[in-house]
């Protein structure tokens, strides 16, 4: 391994980490932590300061410790974990994780931002704890590069109950650090009970202290006991001959990886009953229990293979078209060969997409800190629950999400959630709810924000939308329809642009952002008890449902989810607007025609709308348009293929697939096709419609 | 060995003679992937002229670009006899339509010249050097000035 990729491997590690304190930490906010739940938080920041200080990441080690220092207290039962010191802890949580980022980007850690939290985390500190604050961190940073220093190393390792349980031998441990170099052995049996009947042969009393000679560091030492760490006591400690500090809680914590099991301190080695034990050389064997049960693969990797299972769909299409061609009879046991392959290649596919999915949890945890952020800037108090974090959804989808979620939840803090005098004055609790759920719905996700707040100031949006020439002042909306207005471009309910969520974007990125990522969003929203702004998603974004059209002899695809209804238009319908602009009469509202063949500069229109078809099309929850196209052939799924790496983006287009035939297809954007000329476009408030798919 | 490697110091390099606009290029073999007869496209909407379409090539989705046309000759009228060279520039793969494939040249690179100053037109630009062989020359077209980062932003 290179240095670069064991850091890369560093900073993997401490995203798992971070996940497990973030995890901790909420646990500990909602109660239900025990002893365990807080000595894993420590660990993970221990672990994360240990690994750091081997890289020489000084910022990261600093605040690492003082912050590790404070939980080492809180474990102690020394500081009780009330209110302020988690809220405390949790920005600590934050902080640390910026300096992780900042550590990977290299860049500086932002002092500013640091600074505070480390002030009040000392608060929480006696003057005492401060002085310990001494580091030797420059002893252990790791040299790759230079010839490694030798010393010795005392490994007291201590099984539990449950390292006997799961089949753990202490004789493989102890070969395995025969293997690294010199050892000299010690059993202790001082816990060996004085009655006999008081012995159970399952509990562990034995402990071993073994002093391993001429190593460079202690990773080697850890590396053995790394899949039982957490099955036993295990103290590292480099043993510096005469100066022997162990015990001493400010070198201890940097040395060594402590467990949840606290050894006994080593002192007592020497009133303990000591034997020398000789341990045959066993082969050693890693405990198949704690082996990983995930695996870190190149995601370009996971592409090609999706690539290739996509190919093996077309390439069964094909094949299934030309036994159709072939006219076999129909008992041929080909067909039912097909039949098998069809079967098998769906099972690859499925198979192979759901290695993309990622549960939206980590998603969901960097929303808890945003939440905290929000709540903190504008004063309000607010708890943000998060449900179904174990959702599972494409990768890319997860990270695309990041930036709209951000956005609405601290919309939800900002707008939504009223001030704690407000909640009270309307009878509610002071403190906000904020839910974030995450659900799976028959091959979509939908995601949803709710928050008790006040709900749609329905009055004010209809001013604004008035203000700015998005309505006319005669205009008559249902409820629906106005709180669509939020998405609507350049709209924002903001009257003062706040530090927070007025930064000059408005709902109307969040919705381009999921319209990009082939989902749609809706709100509800009930006056006086909160509002929900549900995002429903596919669950992938290599597949998807599209009509085949005909649009000028080229066959395109249109994607479902933008199609609202099919339409043969008749010549009553249509009326003429401007010198080439057609509009369709639906249920009394007018909506522009699009050609498509026009549109995308294959001909100019001249066919008559009567001989086509037209698609409309939801695409901007305010905007409706009507797709002219030759033809519909089809609907069925289809494989996206990005043309962005080969060519570059094309207005209008947004992919390409490979139809049975071989042949590519072109996947019409219908945002781009209805918004690029934006000076036709009229803003048409539409209620939503049912879907009616065109026969097929 | 040594003696063998000091008689290279001059690189061996080969290359794939072409012809479009009625005009000998080369390609260096190392940067095509393979050769295969035209084969119909699928056309795209606001495509520069030169830009024919994509194709399908086990799955991937390739552009086509005529070459003459890109040089700034008189486009190619695509038949069955014409040949596609698929060719890469790093992770971009890129058919380019040609009147015809001659033959591999292997020669030393001491044997490229600089190309002479000319006015510049696009053709010119998109050669890195010439190859002199017996009664003409060929020249050494450039991969990376023919196609910039994406081809629709340079149309």
């Amino acid at each position: 391994m290179t240095d670069s990729a064991i850091l890369d491997a560093f900073f993997e590690e401490c995203e798992d980490l971070l996940v497990a304190l973030s995890d901790g930490l909420a646990d500990m906010r909602d109660g239900k932590a025990d002893n365990e739940t807080v000595n894993a938080v420590f660990r993970s920041v221990h672990s994360i300061k240990g690994a750091a200080g081997a890289f020489s990441l000084e910022d990261l080690v600093s605040f690492a410790h003082i912050f590790e220092t404070v939980l080492d207290e809180v474990r102690a039962n020394k500081l009780a974990a009330d209110d302020a010191l988690l809220r405390v802890l949790q920005r600590a949580g934050d902080i640390l994780a910026d300096l992780v980022d900042a550590a990977r980007d290299g860049l500086p850690a932002d002092a500013d931002q640091v600074d505070p939290v480390v002030t009040e985390l000392q608060s929480f500190l006696g003057a005492e704890s401060l002085v310990e604050e001494e580091f030797v961190f420059e002893a252990l940073t790791l040299a790759f590069d230079d010839t490694p220093s030798s010393a010795t190393y005392q490994v007291h390792f201590r099984p539990s109950r449950e390292f006997y349980a799961t089949g753990n031998d202490p004789a493989l441990m102890i070969a395995a650090l025969q293997e690294l170099g010199r050892c000299t052995i010690h059993v202790q049996c001082a816990d060996l009970p004085e009655q006999f009947a008081d012995f159970h042969w399952e509990d562990g009393y034995l402990a071993w202290q073994v002093a391993v000679a001429d190593q460079p560091n202690d990773l080697a030492i850890r590396e053995v006991f790394q899949f039982v760490d957490d099955l036993c006591g295990l103290q590292i400690t480099e043993d510096f001959d005469d100066q022997t500090v162990l015990g001493d809680k400010g070198f201890v914590s940097v040395a060594a990886t402590e467990t949840a099991e606290q050894p006994p301190a080593v002192a007592s080695e020497a009133d303990a009953e000591t034997e020398d034990l000789a341990v045959a050389p066993t082969k050693v064997e890693k405990p198949a229990k704690r082996a990983a049960s995930t695996l870190r693969v190149d995601p370009e990797r996971i592409d090609r293979l999706i690539n290739a299972v996509g190919e093996l769909i077309i390439n069964q299409s094909v094949i299934s078209q030309r036994i159709d061609e072939a006219g076999l009879p129909n008992s041929a046991e080909l067909h039912s060969d097909l039949d098998d392959y069809k079967l098998l290649a769906r099972e690859i596919q499925e198979g192979v997409m759901a290695i993309r999915a990622q549960p939206v949890k980590p998603l969901f945890q960097r929303m808890l800190r945003i939440a905290r952020e929000a709540a903190d800037a504008t004063g309000k108090d607010v708890n943000l629950v998060t449900e179904g974090d174990a959702t599972e959804v494409d990768k890319i989808v997860v990270e695309r999400l990041a930036d709209p979620l951000t956005h609405m939840i601290r919309n939800a803090i900002d707008h939504g959630i009223e001030k704690p005098e407000d909640r009270a004055s309307a009878n509610k609790p002071a403190t906000g709810t904020l839910r974030l759920t995450a659900s799976q719905r028959s091959g979509s996700i939908v995601i949803e924000i709710i928050d008790d707040g006040a709900g749609l100031n329905r009055t004010r949006i209809r001013e604004i939308a008035v203000s700015k020439g998005l309505i006319s002042g005669e205009a008559q909306l249902t409820e629906q329809e106005i709180d669509h207005l939020l998405f609507a471009p350049g709209f924002s309910t903001a009257t003062q642009v706040t530090n927070l969520s007025g930064r000059g974007v408005g709902m109307d990125v969040v919705k381009t952002a999921i319209t990009a990522l082939g989902g749609r969003i809706a709100i509800s929203s009930i006056t006086g008890q909160g509002t929900t702004f549900s995002i429903t998603l596919p669950l992938t974004l290599a597949v998807m449902d599209g009509m085949i059209i005909n649009v000028g002899g080229q066959t395109m695809v249109v994607p479902i989810s933008s199609i609202l209804e099919t339409i043969r238009p008749t010549t009553a319908d249509l009326s003429r607007i401007g010198l080439h602009s057609q509009l369709i009469r639906i249920r009394g509202e007018y909506v522009p025609i699009i050609d498509l063949a026009e549109r995308l500069n294959m001909r100019p229109s001249s066919h008559a709308m009567t001989d086509r078809v037209l698609l409309l099309l939801q695409t901007e929850a305010v905007t409706q348009c009507a797709l002219a196209v030759d033809d519909i052939f089809d609907q069925r799924q289809v494989v996206v293929k990005s043309m962005q790496g080969s060519y570059g983006e094309i207005s209008g287009i947004s992919g390409a697939t490979i139809l049975g035939d071989g042949k590519i297809a072109l996947i019409i954007d219908p945002d781009a096709i209805a918004s690029a000329p934006p000076s036709e476009m009229k803003l048409l408030i539409q209620t939503q419609r049912e879907v009616t798919h065109a026969p097929t | 060995m040594h003696q063998h490697e000091d008689a290279k110091a001059a690189k061996q390099i080969e290359f794939v003679t072409l012809v479009a606009g009625g005009q000998s290029f080369c390609i260096e073999i190392t940067q095509i992937r393979e050769i295969r007869r035209w084969t119909p496209v699928t056309l795209l909407p606001h495509s520069p002229p030169y830009v024919l379409g994509v194709i399908n090539l086990r799955g991937a989705v390739i552009p086509i670009l005529d070459l003459a046309a890109k040089l700034g000759f008189q486009p190619i009228e695509p038949t069955e006899r014409h040949v596609i060279i698929i060719i890469a520039i790093e992770e971009r793969i890129v058919g380019l339509l040609v009147e015809s494939v001659s033959e591999i040249l292997g020669i030393s690179s001491d044997m490229v010249r600089d190309t002479p100053r000319t006015q510049e037109d696009d053709s010119t630009r998109a050669i890195n050097g010439i190859i002199p062989t017996g009664d003409d020359m060929i020249k050494i077209l450039s991969l990376e000035a023919l196609l910039p980062a994406t081809l629709a932003t340079a149309a």
